[in-house]
């Protein structure tokens, strides 16, 4: 066909503000009368660790020789008061996932790996199951809202405990997990009826208050003798002054999660719209603990979206003394694999876009209850999968600290990091890469 | 029987010494003395102890107790067998909020009121209340058993699993998916064996039975407006 036969038009555009993605959700809940839930983190671009830079050594810094000198990563997490701080290897731990969301293979995959780099792994809303126990050198069993199989034993078993207040993908509300999910042992350990939509409470049953809270830590030291650390996480929002307050509350190590930290099962809106990016938490974390004195006294760890070396780097550099990872761990064991492609179409997803977790149809294995899909993921295979993506992370991490001339990944520092946007300068308060200009902090 | 006052002994030498009794029991007979309102007192107990506590406790006495059986001689501060897991406290007094929250086994008996919040989470203790109870009680209650001999405040049993609450008098409102069901025999038959082991003397008969409508177990957009 000539250009005089084909009728003139302007072309496809695409509305930025309804874009394809925006009018399918709005089909959908016109045709659903109901919300998105889904599992994952928030997907939208936001200012990430992406927009920093590192500023290597040349003629005003002397770097280290790489393979060859030392560069330190072992981090002791839980100075304050523990009688029994947690040495860990790398700075790199497993973030809490429960059992339940993710199945007992994943769990035992998760403690497989972190314990083969010596590392800690962390429980979930789920309680603490005996495969995640035994396969974990260093675990941290988390003291949720809902008390899910909280009991005294598994509390003295635990090398630190966290009083979960929020988390990034949802600051401010509670978990859930769909009835399909709560099978048999799910349910028992939860003690609620099988199948049931389980809501998983925002708030604490006990307390309700920063004052509160430092008696309900009290309690938790006098049940466990004072032996292991506890940590407080936090949602990022308001994260200047939640810090200031868990420290005041008594925290041995304070968990920062951003908001493009992962969850199992929340309204797409939650995750999208609700908290902080990671980067923007840091430097408010690290002024509040400075203010106090207690910087490096009382330990950060920071999690939401980190994905390699450099992220690690990067949050060490503005003062995280360790970081969780959640999401990377389940695609380092398999999550989104490639080779499932074909059964996640046929879920009307796709091989690295499934994020339906709350159906238990994980066709990977690692976020369903399903027997058959379960025996998908080879707990000893996943554990390899895991230390070896760990052990990457880490050596990545030194490349950049040795090239900056540290000797330790804590002593990298927000002098040696620069950014590529005025909003990213602005949030993680480094100077935009060629000036000297910090956004808010003058000339 | 062993006795350590508050006034000449600290509290972590206190728990200490009867968390000690785990291990080796030397000594099954306890008195605390001297409390006056002191938090966290006898926690994490964990051996078939008998304890009794002479003053107000404060917050969260008797968390999360195994075994021990705990008197508290006073009122008891927020939070009193809070994840109790097996055992008794019993409070001669008043209870604030939150008592027994979380509780998942053991009996629980306060003898005056409890705040609000009473049994929240429950997930299968046994609370008896000789008084009334605040708002909000058995909020999201998962297992095990309230029972109220005086009134109940707003939104009993709101968002309520497979609890059983029993109340003698008024309440003043029922939570979400939270109803009045019929009081069977079985119900009088266990409610009356409750009363006798809590040592409160009621008659079981007198009680309205409450559980769960279990019309919001599972998410439907028709019930929306019960969220």
């Amino acid at each position: 066909m000539s250009d005089k036969e084909q009728k003139p038009t302007t072309g496809l555009r695409e509305s930025a503000t309804f874009d394809i993605n925006t009018q399918m959700e709005i089909r959908r809940a016109a045709e659903t009368g109901i919300y998105d839930i889904r599992g994952f983190g928030a997907k939208r671009k936001l200012p990430h660790f992406d927009d920093l830079l590192f500023l290597g050594a040349s003629m005003s810094r002397y770097p280290l020789e790489g393979y060859r000198e030392k560069c330190n990563t072992r981090v002791t997490l839980g100075t304050r008061f523990a009688k029994k701080p947690i040495v860990i290897e790398t700075p790199v731990t497993i973030a809490g996932m429960s059992f339940g969301a993710l199945s007992a293979n994943a769990k035992e995959a998760l403690g497989r790996g972190a314990s083969a780099v010596g590392t800690s792994t962390t429980t979930g809303d789920g309680g603490m199951t005996p495969e995640e126990r035994g396969q974990s050198s260093k675990l941290v069993y988390q003291y949720l809202p809902s008390r899910y199989g909280m009991n005294p034993d598994d509390l003295r078993k635990a090398d630190a405990i966290e009083v979960v207040l929020g988390q990034g993908a949802k600051p401010g509300g509670g978990g859930m997990l769909l009835g399909q999910k709560i099978t048999e042992r799910v349910a028992k350990m939860r003690t609620l009826p099988v199948g049931v939509d389980q809501r998983s409470a925002c708030r604490h049953p006990d307390w309700t208050g920063p004052d509160d809270l430092a008696i309900k830590i009290q309690e938790l030291r006098e049940i466990t003798d004072w032996q292991v650390p506890i940590y407080i996480k936090v949602g990022a929002t308001r994260t200047y002054y939640d810090v200031k307050l868990a420290v005041k509350a008594g925290a041995d190590v304070i968990v920062v999660d951003g908001m493009q930290g992962g969850t199992a099962a929340t309204q797409e809106v939650f995750i999208e719209h609700v908290g902080i990016p990671t980067m923007a938490a840091i430097p408010q974390a690290v002024q509040a603990l400075q203010e106090m004195g207690m910087h490096r006294k009382v330990q950060l760890i920071v999690s939401g979206g980190i994905r390699n070396g450099a992220d690690v780097a990067k949050c060490m550099a503005l003062g995280a003394d360790a970081v969780a990872i959640g999401t990377a761990a389940l695609i380092a064991l398999g999550c989104n694999h490639p080779k499932w492609d074909a059964e996640f179409r046929k879920l009307g997803s796709a091989a690295g876009y499934y994020d339906d977790y709350h159906e238990g149809k994980d066709p990977a294995g690692v976020t369903t209850q399903d027997p058959e899909l379960m025996k998908r993921l080879d707990p000893v295979e996943g554990g390899r999968r895991l230390a070896n993506y760990l052990r990457v992370l880490t050596m990545e991490a030194q490349t950049l600290a040795r090239a900056c001339g540290k000797n330790d990944l804590r002593n990298l520092e927000p002098e040696d990091l620069v950014a590529l946007t005025v909003e990213a300068a602005a949030m993680a308060r480094v100077p935009l890469a060629g000036t000297s200009w910090i956004p808010g902090q003058g000339f | 029987m062993k006795t350590l006052d508050l006034a000449t002994t600290t509290l972590r030498d206190i728990n200490q010494a009867l968390h000690d009794q785990a291990a080796e029991c030397t000594e099954r007979e306890w008195r605390i003395t001297g409390a006056k309102g002191d938090h966290n007192l006898a926690c994490g107990l964990d051996a078939a102890l008998s304890i009794d506590i002479v003053g107000h406790a404060g917050y969260y006495c008797a968390g999360m107790n195994k075994k021990a059986h705990v008197v508290v001689h006073g009122n008891a501060g927020q939070g009193v067998a809070e994840n109790m897991m097996s055992g008794s406290v019993r409070v001669k007094g008043q209870a604030s909020q939150s008592a027994g929250a979380t509780a998942h086994g053991g009996l629980l008996v306060i003898e005056g009121d409890a705040g609000a919040r009473c049994g929240i989470s429950l997930k299968g203790a046994e609370i008896v209340v000789g008084g009334s109870v605040g708002h909000m009680s058995c909020f999201m209650a998962q297992a095990g058993a309230l029972v109220v001999c005086g009134d109940a405040g707003d939104a009993l049993g709101d968002s309520l699993y497979e609890t059983r609450i029993f109340v003698k008098g008024t309440v003043a409102s029922l939570g979400a998916d939270c109803i009045q069901k019929e009081m069977r025999p079985e119900h009088i038959e266990y409610l009356t064996d409750l009363l006798n082991r809590a040592g409160i003397n009621e008659d079981a008969s007198a009680f309205k039975r409450y559980g769960s409508a279990r019309n919001l177990y599972n998410f439907k957009v028709d019930n929306v407006s019960a969220y």
